[in-house]
């Protein structure tokens, strides 16, 4: 007869459904415990002061006595503190008995449904004081928040805040009561709470400074502009009061450029403005092909123009593609294919 | 505000287009581009820049081989041939009207970049020269007689040559053509063998020794020879002046593409024609002149930026033209390329919208860089 009988340490528990590891607060609390001891060790390994032994000098420490060539950063070894390496977790809810802590547990987005309660609560709170302050013939002031330096949380942003998912739709509505309560003239006293949800942005236009014409000896006007496209650099200097000659590297663009497209490429820019018998132009260019070159040397002479004209103009060119460095390289050839984007030939067999 | 104007692309024969005769009541101001004067013994510096016309009867019998062939298009669209006068070519008139004939024949060479109208002014001369009555010897290109020959024969008369019966034989019927009245006036000074069994007398028209050549292709390149020959003896007695109009005439002293049956390179002295229209290139003959141009565009073996007659003639070359005078062709001034560009409009061969505004004529300039053959490709499309 063949044994039936089994031991619990044969039959498999399924492993994946009960997801991923939790970890205990105590064991987070003994992990931050031999951080701590370690750094102290490492201190005293390394000749420096505990007291003064930052997270950078731990990264170098770790660097030195454990060299690695891999390529991933994430993949070399590393000692921080337990909070950066373990996932921010939600607790275990319930106590000994099986009874969760919090009331709306069973909902089973808890923290999401308390903060939607306590906002609305804030909002109650602000239109009982509206109430009050009308009833005593206060006007409510209301000032103007900075709207355009501010924006609201992003929803990835209020998951990691409150740990747990949220939907597309919860989101939205939390937006919106945020903006309701907002829109009261007396929220000025929930400002700390509203902050708590709000982020500033950073609003600051580069503006490119447009270089002043410079004159040389003879007091005619010049400006210079740099140019790049591919593989190819270029310098372009723009006189004024010219015949619209122009010379590359000491030749004529007729002998360099024998090809038209690369004469009307250089022409591009002048014909914009409309300056093209106006202006003499000499420029050096070097490496890149017939065509990368007249595109570097277009975009140095469009930004040598640029002094030489309005800033409206300048919009202008800069809308019409004249001031921006075209991205485009050669793309790497990958292993497994022929070329960067050709594969191999498929053979069936 | 984004224009693009690149509509301006003018299909233009070659540049030089002849501007034709036409009063000039200034009805359109177009007008001023052309001159009415069709003889060019009256160009004068007045005329520099406008375009006059030659009638088409002319052209067939001056010109029967000598123009470039997008000009020869070109007079086939608009059914008239119009040619520029440019200061080179006045130069070159002054020269030729101010010379003693009396004197060894003086040396002209044309030389310029690519496209910038040496051809046009060679014809210009060669044209002024057929209406003043003078014997014209217009080699077309010099470089249809060193490279593409199918057929190569080694010569009766001297075994190290060889002869090109077809090219020989082209370019008599053409100088017939363009000299029909002188051949029967010149007379031959010798006897000539054609072979065991034909001669040609003492004294007979040299009318004969070239239709000898046309009909017995084999002795064409002999008979081309001997018509040089006579034509070199008699200029300097005076009954007719000559010019001697070589176009291409760096060939005569390059390298050939030709190879003689063993494989083995030809050089430029083995072919006959080549031979005889070196000694006629030399300048030990007078009462006349002899022009001549350099071109790269259908030279073998030399850079395309080489464009000087020290580079393109090589030591060999320089030393037997030296000396001589040289005429530099150079792009279009300005107001050439008004009248070239006015003229173009006129006959309506610049169709896009915006090849007639300013900024369409500011951008011709620019993309051609007033040359006058990308002028011409450029205004083609167009």
């Amino acid at each position: 007869l063949r044994l039936i009988c089994t031991t619990t340490a044969v039959q498999k528990k399924n492993v994946g459904a009960s997801g991923p590891e939790k970890y205990t607060e105590a064991f987070i609390k003994k992990q931050i415990e031999e951080f701590n001891l370690g750094k102290r060790h490492l201190a005293n390994m390394m000749g420096e002061d505990p007291e003064t032994f930052t997270q950078e000098d731990i990264d170098r420490a770790i660097a030195y006595l454990f060299p690695s060539g891999l390529f991933d950063k994430q993949a070399r070894p590393m000692m921080k503190h337990p909070t950066e390496i373990f996932p921010e977790q939600r607790k275990i809810q319930w106590g000994e008995d099986g009874r969760p802590f919090h009331f709306l547990f069973y909902t089973g987005k808890q923290s999401y449904y308390s903060l939607m309660h306590e906002t609305y609560e804030k909002l109650l709170n602000v239109q009982k004081h509206q109430d009050q302050m009308i009833a005593q013939d206060l006007p409510p002031q209301k000032e103007k928040r900075n709207l355009a330096g501010s924006r609201w949380l992003t929803k990835i942003e209020l998951e990691e805040m409150l740990l747990e998912k949220l939907s597309d739709d919860d989101y939205s509505r939390f937006i919106k009561l945020l903006e309701k309560l907002v829109a009261l003239p007396c929220a000025d006293t929930e400002e700390d709470y509203i902050r708590k949800f709000s982020k500033e942005v950073p609003m600051q236009l580069q503006k490119v400074v447009v270089e002043p014409l410079q004159y040389d000896e003879q007091g005619v006007a010049f400006s210079t502009g740099e140019g790049k496209r591919k593989t190819a650099r270029a310098t372009a200097v723009v006189y004024d009061n010219g015949t619209g000659k122009i010379t590359v590297n000491g030749t004529d663009i007729l002998h360099y450029f024998p090809v038209l497209q690369d004469r009307e490429q250089l022409m591009f820019p002048f014909q914009f403005l409309g300056r093209i018998g106006k202006h003499d132009m000499v420029c050096t260019v070097s490496g890149g092909g017939r065509s990368a070159q007249a595109g570097a040397i277009r975009l140095a002479s469009a930004k040598a123009l640029r002094s030489f004209v309005t800033e409206k103009e300048v919009e202008f060119m800069r809308q019409a593609g004249l001031l921006t460095v075209d991205p485009r390289v050669k793309e790497r050839k990958k292993p497994g294919q022929e070329g960067s984007r050709r594969k191999f030939t498929w053979k069936k067999r | 505000q984004l224009e693009h104007g690149r509509a301006l692309h003018t299909a233009a024969r070659d540049g030089l287009s002849s501007v034709s005769a036409q009063d000039v009541p200034a009805e359109r101001p177009r007008a001023v581009f052309h001159t009415s004067e069709s003889d060019p013994a009256k160009h004068t510096e007045q005329h520099e820049g406008r375009l006059y016309d030659i009638p088409l009867e002319e052209v067939k019998a001056v010109f029967p081989h000598g123009l470039p062939y997008r000009f020869q298009q070109q007079i086939q669209t608009f059914n008239e041939a119009r040619v520029m006068v440019r200061r080179p070519a006045l130069e070159l008139l002054a020269y030729l009207k101010g010379s003693n004939l009396a004197h060894p024949a003086v040396r002209y060479v044309i030389y310029g970049e690519r496209g910038t109208g040496k051809t046009m002014t060679l014809c210009h001369v060669v044209h002024y020269c057929s209406r003043q009555g003078w014997l014209v010897l217009h080699v077309p290109d010099a470089h249809l007689w060193v490279k593409n020959c199918k057929e190569l024969l080694q010569s009766s008369y001297n075994k190290d040559r060889l002869d090109q019966p077809l090219q020989a034989s082209a370019w008599l019927r053409n100088f017939k053509t363009s000299n029909e009245r002188f051949l029967q006036e010149i007379k031959t000074q010798k006897k000539y063998m054609w072979g065991k069994r034909e001669s040609t007398e003492e004294g007979r028209p040299l009318g004969e020794v070239v239709e000898q050549g046309l009909a017995r292709v084999r002795s064409a390149s002999d008979a081309v020879g001997v018509v040089l020959r006579e034509l070199r003896q008699q200029s300097h007695r005076g009954s007719f002046r000559l010019l001697v109009a070589v176009d291409g005439v760096n060939a005569l002293w390059g390298r050939t593409t030709l190879r003689k049956e063993d494989k083995s390179p030809v050089s430029p002295e083995e072919l006959t024609l080549v031979h005889n229209l070196r000694k006629v290139v030399r300048n030990d003959w007078s009462g006349g002149a002899i022009v001549t141009t350099l071109s790269q565009t259908g030279s073998l073996f030399k850079p395309s930026s080489a464009y000087t007659p020290h580079e393109l003639l090589g030591k060999e070359g320089f030393d037997a033209l030296d000396p001589f005078v040289p005429i530099p062709v150079t792009n279009y001034s300005p107001k050439e390329f008004e009248s070239c560009y006015g003229y173009y409009l006129e006959r309506k061969w610049l169709q896009h919208e915006k090849a007639h505004t300013e900024d369409g004529k500011a951008e011709l300039q620019f993309l051609s860089g007033s040359n006058p053959r990308q002028l011409d490709r450029l205004a083609g499309p167009l």
